[in-house]
């Protein structure tokens, strides 16, 4: 029974070098626990802003002739929240970002309640929008297929949508401030 | 020169080069500028919310961002303001088209406009009534300089009248 954790673990085992924006709560605190890096930027407080963060940040890496890559780690209930950034991602069409979708069609840092998601397939809504390079994932069973260096050099925007089963891990608490975080991953960006 | 080629000039000479937008009527032709302009990359989003977030991104890979909106869209982005510009320190100059003010004609503007200065006060972001396009060249690369120092939020507000005075009129 796999869960959230141990798609993040896999997706963080299988980076390199790229930038990663992880999403509100549980999953940036299990990736925290996981593996700190300097070029991650934990996102808390503002659900919903993980992929619009990487979409920012890819679209300022292509004006700068920057070829390094983005990978958002954003959740089923957060995409809900802001719909419309799915749109603007692809009208936008940034190269160089990576759009990794754990949907566990629950809200899980509140207590795992249901999400719409368990009822439409958000692999196809990105299609429909125009996507060319979606990709899905059942991970319920095992995250072994998840190997982010797959997609890293397509030219995206890639949205990897990756189903688990709810359930957080005993993550520990992000012990860095915000401006710390802010301050390091901005740094291993302008060094 | 009009009262928008000022606002314009303030953000060339601010160095902004990186633009979110949701539309107003009344920044219509500042929005025609931005696009015709190569050195700003401009994104239009579908919420302010969502633009505050890709503004984050694009100053941490070294873009200087500003946000084009109506005050009806500070509404759509009160929490990304204290949790992510505030939270984090992420600067923004926000221009805001201020609605709702004298010379309004929509009814359903009123009501935010009336909210507008009272929600940028709750929030502690620092803002400043632009009325005359006069000075609003100079205030708006002040505003910026101030964002940039601070890393925080400054929201320039433009309400009905400034659009429809012109610059050097004596009368202001």
């Amino acid at each position: 029974m796999m869960k959230r954790y141990d798609a993040i673990k896999r997706i963080v085992e299988s980076t390199d070098d790229e930038f990663i924006i992880s999403n509100i709560g549980f999953p940036s605190r299990e990736l925290f626990g996981i593996k700190d890096r300097k070029n991650t930027f934990y996102m808390s407080g503002s659900m919903g802003m993980a992929t619009p963060i990487g979409l920012g940040l890819s679209l300022a890496l292509e004006q700068n002739q920057d070829d390094r890559k983005v990978i958002v780690i954003d959740g089923d209930g957060s995409l809900l929240m802001n719909f419309g950034e799915l749109v603007t991602v692809y009208a936008q069409n940034p190269s160089n970002l990576i759009i990794a979708l754990i949907d566990n069609e629950a809200y899980g840092s509140t207590g795992s309640q249901e999400t719409y998601a368990s009822r439409i397939n958000l692999s196809n809504i990105a299609k429909s929008i125009g996507f060319n390079e979606v990709y899905y994932i059942d991970a319920k069973n095992s995250v072994d297929d998840i190997d982010m260096q797959d997609y890293v050099n397509k030219k995206g925007p890639v949205f990897l949508h990756i189903k688990v089963n709810p359930g957080n891990s005993d993550a520990p608490i992000i012990d860095l401030t915000p401006s710390k975080i802010k301050n390091r991953f901005m740094k291993q960006i302008h060094e | 020169m009009d009262s928008t080629d000022v606002i314009y000039n303030g953000l060339k000479n601010a160095g902004i080069n990186f633009i979110v937008s949701v539309p107003c009527a009344n920044l219509k032709k500042l929005l025609n500028l931005i696009d015709d302009d190569d050195d700003i990359k401009h994104v239009p989003v579908t919420r302010e919310e969502e633009g505050f977030g890709i503004c984050a991104g694009a100053y941490m890979g070294g873009m200087k961002p500003a946000i084009l909106m109506q005050n009806s869209g500070l509404g759509n982005s009160v929490n990304v303001l204290a949790s992510l510009n505030k939270l984090y320190n992420f600067p923004i100059l926000m221009i805001i088209s201020h609605r709702g003010t004298f010379g309004e004609g929509v009814y359903g503007q009123i009501p935010m406009s009336k909210a507008t200065t009272k929600v940028l006060d709750s929030l502690d972001i620092i803002y400043h009534k632009v009325d005359n396009p006069n000075d609003a060249e100079e205030i708006v690369e002040k505003a910026w300089n101030l964002s940039k120092i601070s890393e925080e939020p400054i929201a320039l507000l433009f309400d009905i009248n400034y659009w429809k005075r012109s610059v050097n009129d004596e009368k202001i």
